[in-house]
C-alpha cells in the first residue's frame, strides 16, 4: 500500500494499464510533456514515448473523432477531455458515433477499447464553465457506461476496470478531489467492478445515494444525523450508467427511505431517473417521498457557488424531513 | 437560372503535381524594429501625438493592471487571473483602430481592447471581485469581462464559441445597415476548434464585414505551436476559405494599427471578412493556474521580452520628442497607485443579494425557480453563518 491522492492513483493505474499492453495510447490537450493542466499524466510521455502519450490540438471535437476511429481500429486509446464543460464540441462524436458504433454495424464494429477522461464539478470557485457536473447528458445515452469514482483507491481500480472494459467508458473524475482527497492505495494491479454500488456505510433509517465529490457531503450529513439520532446508510453509486439498481433497492426495502443528491441541476438530473425506479420497485416499502438535494436549476454562478452547492447542511435538513415525514 | 460551372477557376495539368507548403510566401508586416527605429520604406500610420499616447498609455496601464493582480490573486484576493503581458500591443493598437460602433467578441486575453474603449479601473475590479455592481454580476470568473455601453460582448470560456457568432453578429450588423463592423480575437490554439473553420468558412460564402484577429503567441496553455499545426501559422488557412488576410507583427503597435485599419476598411467596403494574424509570445503565464517553467526556458522568455511591444513604442515617443521619460515614470507610479486604491476600495463591495441567483437564466424567472429561491432563503435564514456573503441581506 502507498499513499496516494486521486491523481496519483489515476497516474498509477494509466502507467499499470500502458505497462501492460502497448495498445493503450493516452492523450488530450496539455497531457503529453506537461503531464496534464492537473498532472494526472505526469511523466507518461517519458517512460512511454511521444507516440503513446501526446499532445492534442485544440480541438474536443477532434480528440473524440480521433480517439472514436483509433478504437474501432483496435487500439485503446484513453482520450482526455481538460474540463467536462469543455466536453460539448465532442458531444456528436460521443453521442452519435462513440455509443452507436457497435449498434449500426450489427456488431462488426465497435469503439468498446475507448475510455474518456474528464474532470468534473465545483467547489474551486470555477464559475459556469470549470464547475459543470454533465454526468446527465450523456446518461440519457444508450452505448455508453458512465463512471465516478470518489476517492483514489476507487479511482484506480475503476479506471483500470474502465480502460479494460469492452465498451466505451466515460471516466469522469471530482476534481475538487484531485489533491484533497489522499487515502491508501494498493501497488498492485486490481480491478473494482463497473456497475456496481458501494455500500460505504451501513444504517437503519435513510438511505443516502450520491457518487464521486457529493459523497464526502453525504458523510459530513451523516454525522450530524447521528448526534440527531438518525442511522444513515451511505450509499456511492459509482456507475451512473448502467447503474446498480439492485443494491439501491435492497437498502431501501431496509431503511424506507431514500435521499439522492448531485451538484448537477435537479431537472432532468440523474436523481429523477434513480426516484422514478425506486418507487416502481419499492413502492410498499418506502415510508416517504424519495428526496433530491441537488444543484439548482440555473448555470453554475460563481459569486453564489456557496448558496449554490447542495451542501452537508441542506442534505441534513432534507434527511430530517424525510425521516419526519 | 444561372448556369454553374464550379471548375471555371481550375487550370489544367498533364503531370501529377503535389502542392506543398512554402508556394504562398506570407510576410509580416512590421514597421517599427525591435528598438523603435521605424524600417526607411515603412509608412507610419497617420495619428497625432494625443492618438499615438493614448495607445501607449494603455498598453502601460494594462501592464500595471496586469502585474498588480497576479499579485492580488497569489495574495488570495481574487480567486483567478490572466494576463496579456508581451501582448498589449495586439489588443491595444488593434482597437485604436476600430469605431466605438464596432463590436468587439474577445476571447480572454484581450483586456487591452477593453481598456482602449474606456473601461475604468473600477469596472475592471468589479467584475473581478464579482461583487452587485458589475454589469455581468458576478457571475463568471474573474477576467470574463463585458459591456454593452462599450460594444464588447461578454466573454465566455469555451475556446473559439465566438468566432461563428462574430460571423452571425456582423451578417446582422450588414442587414442593418449599420456603419459597423465585428472584430473576433482569438488565439492560434482556439484556431483549431471546429468553430474557426465553420466561424471563418461562413463569414466568406455569407459576405459577413468580420475582422478575425488571431493572436499567436506561440503556445495554448503548455502546447507549443508546433504542436498545435503543421501549416503556415493561421494566416494561410484565410487563403484557403478565400479570405483577405494579412500578417502582422503582433509586438509593433504601428503594424497591428495599420494592418487592423486597413481591414475594417476593406471590411466595410467590400461586405467581407478579413483575416489578421498577429506574431506575439505570451510572456505572461496561461493564467495564475499555470507555472510556463515546466515547458519553456528563461532564455526563450528572454528573446521575447526583447521584443517587448511597450518599449518599443515608447522608443519610438522619446526618439520624436512625444514622451517625457521622466513624466512617464511618474504616469506609471500613478496608475499603479489608482490601480491599488481601487482594489483596496472594491474589494469590500458585497457580492449581488441572494435573489439574484434565478435572474437572467430566462427573461422572468418561471414557478420551479421561484421555488427554489424560496427554499434556499429559508435554509439560509436557518444558517445564517454558513453563507456569510447572502445572510445579511435576505
Amino acid at each position: 500500500m502507498a499513499k496516494m491522492n486521486l491523481l496519483q492513483a489515476i497516474n498509477n493505474a494509466l502507467i499499470l494499464a500502458m505497462t501492460e499492453n502497448e495498445k493503450v495510447m493516452v492523450f488530450g490537450e496539455d497531457v503529453g510533456h506537461f503531464g496534464g493542466v492537473f498532472r494526472a499524466t505526469s511523466n507518461l510521455q517519458e517512460k512511454f514515448g511521444k507516440a503513446r502519450c501526446f499532445n492534442t490540438p485544440l480541438t474536443e471535437q477532434g480528440i473524440m473523432g480521433f480517439a472514436n476511429g483509433l478504437a474501432s481500429q483496435g487500439s485503446v486509446p484513453v482520450a482526455e477531455i481538460q474540463f467536462g464543460d469543455y466536453i460539448f464540441p465532442a458531444f456528436d462524436q460521443i453521442v452519435n458515433e462513440t455509443a452507436k458504433w457497435r449498434y449500426r454495424s450489427g456488431g462488426q464494429f465497435s469503439v468498446g477499447t475507448l475510455t474518456i477522461r474528464t474532470p468534473y464539478g465545483g467547489g474551486i470557485a470555477g464559475g459556469l464553465y470549470h464547475s459543470q457536473s454533465p454526468e446527465a447528458y450523456f446518461a440519457h445515452t444508450p452505448g455508453l457506461k458512465i463512471v465516478v469514482p470518489r476517492n483514489p483507491y476507487q479511482a484506480k481500480g475503476l479506471l483500470l476496470a474502465s480502460i479494460r472494459d469492452d465498451n466505451p467508458v466515460l471516466f469522469m473524475e471530482p476534481k475538487r478531489l484531485y489533491r484533497a482527497s489522499v487515502g491508501e492505495v494498493p501497488e498492485e494491479d486490481y480491478e473494482l467492478p463497473l456497475g456496481k454500488a458501494d455500500i460505504v456505510r451501513e444504517g437503519t433509517d435513510i438511505s443516502l445515494l450520491a457518487w464521486g465529490a457529493q459523497m464526502e457531503i453525504m458523510e459530513k450529513a451523516a454525522e450530524l444525523a447521528d448526534k440527531a439520532g438518525i442511522s444513515c446508510e451511505i450509499i456511492d453509486l459509482r456507475s451512473i450508467l448502467p447503474w446498480d439498481v439492485e443494491t439501491v433497492c435492497q437498502s431501501v426495502v431496509k431503511t424506507g427511505r431514500l435521499l439522492i443528491s448531485h451538484e448537477a441541476p435537479q431537472t432532468g438530473g440523474f436523481a429523477s431517473e434513480i426516484a422514478a425506479t425506486v418507487q416502481e420497485r419499492c413502492f410498499l416499502n418506502l415510508e416517504s417521498p424519495i428526496a433530491r438535494v441537488c444543484g439548482l436549476d440555473t448555470p453554475y454562478p460563481l459569486a453564489h457557488e456557496k448558496e449554490y452547492m447542495p451542501d452537508h447542511l441542506k442534505v441534513f435538513e432534507a434527511i430530517k424531513r424525510t425521516v419526519n415525514y | 437560372m444561372k448556369d454553374r460551372n464550379h471548375l471555371s477557376d481550375v487550370s489544367l495539368t498533364h503531370k501529377v503535381s503535389v502542392i506543398d507548403k512554402g508556394l504562398v510566401d506570407i510576410p509580416m508586416l512590421q514597421i517599427l524594429q525591435p528598438d523603435g527605429t521605424p524600417h526607411a520604406d515603412a509608412q507610419l500610420p497617420e495619428l497625432d501625438q494625443d492618438a499615438v499616447l493614448k495607445i501607449y498609455r494603455t498598453m502601460r496601464f494594462i501592464r500595471v493592471l496586469d502585474e498588480r493582480m497576479v499579485a492580488a490573486q497569489r495574495q488570495g484576493r481574487i480567486s483567478f487571473y490572466l494576463a496579456s503581458t508581451g501582448e498589449e500591443a495586439a489588443s491595444v493598437a488593434s482597437a485604436a483602430a476600430l469605431e466605438p460602433q464596432d463590436m468587439i467578441m474577445s476571447q480572454y486575453r484581450e483586456q487591452g481592447a477593453l481598456a482602449y474603449r474606456g473601461y475604468s479601473t473600477e469596472a475592471f475590479m468589479n467584475q473581478m471581485f464579482s461583487n452587485e455592481k458589475d454589469p455581468n454580476k458576478g457571475r463568471q470568473m474573474p477576467i470574463h469581462y463585458g459591456d454593452k455601453a462599450l460594444n464588447f460582448m461578454t466573454i465566455s470560456s469555451p475556446l473559439g464559441t465566438q468566432i461563428p457568432q462574430a460571423s452571425g453578429y456582423a451578417y446582422g450588423q450588414k442587414m442593418a445597415g449599420q456603419p459597423a463592423v465585428t472584430i473576433c480575437y482569438f488565439g492560434e490554439g482556439a484556431a483549431s476548434e471546429g468553430d474557426f473553420h465553420a466561424g471563418l468558412n461562413m463569414a466568406a460564402v455569407l459576405h459577413c464585414p468580420v475582422i478575425f484577429f488571431c493572436r499567436n503567441n506561440g503556445y495554448a496553455i503548455s502546447t507549443p505551436a508546433e504542436e498545435q499545426f503543421a501549416g503556415d501559422g493561421i494566416a494561410s488557412r484565410g487563403l484557403g476559405y478565400g479570405i483577405k488576410t494579412i500578417r502582422v507583427d503582433g509586438n509593433d503597435a504601428f503594424a497591428v494599427y495599420a494592418a487592423t485599419k486597413q481591414a475594417r476598411e476593406i471590411a466595410l467596403a467590400e461586405n467581407c471578412p478579413v483575416l489578421i494574424e498577429a506574431m506575439s509570445y505570451r510572456l505572461a503565464a496561461h493564467s495564475t493556474s499555470d507555472d510556463p517553467t515546466g515547458y519553456r526556458s528563461k532564455d526563450e522568455e528572454a528573446r521575447w521580452q526583447a521584443k517587448d511591444p511597450i518599449q518599443r513604442l515608447g522608443n519610438w515617443l522619446l526618439s520624436k520628442g512625444w514622451l517625457d521619460e521622466e513624466q512617464d515614470g511618474k504616469d506609471v507610479e500613478q496608475m499603479r497607485q489608482d490601480v491599488l486604491n481601487e482594489l483596496k476600495r472594491v474589494e469590500k463591495v458585497p457580492v449581488c443579494a441572494i435573489d439574484d441567483i434565478i435572474e437572467d437564466v430566462y427573461d422572468t424567472p418561471p414557478w420551479h425557480l421561484k421555488e427554489q429561491l424560496d427554499e434556499l432563503k429559508q435554509h439560509i435564514s436557518q444558517y445564517p453563518d454558513a453563507y456569510p456573503k447572502t445572510s445579511g441581506r435576505l
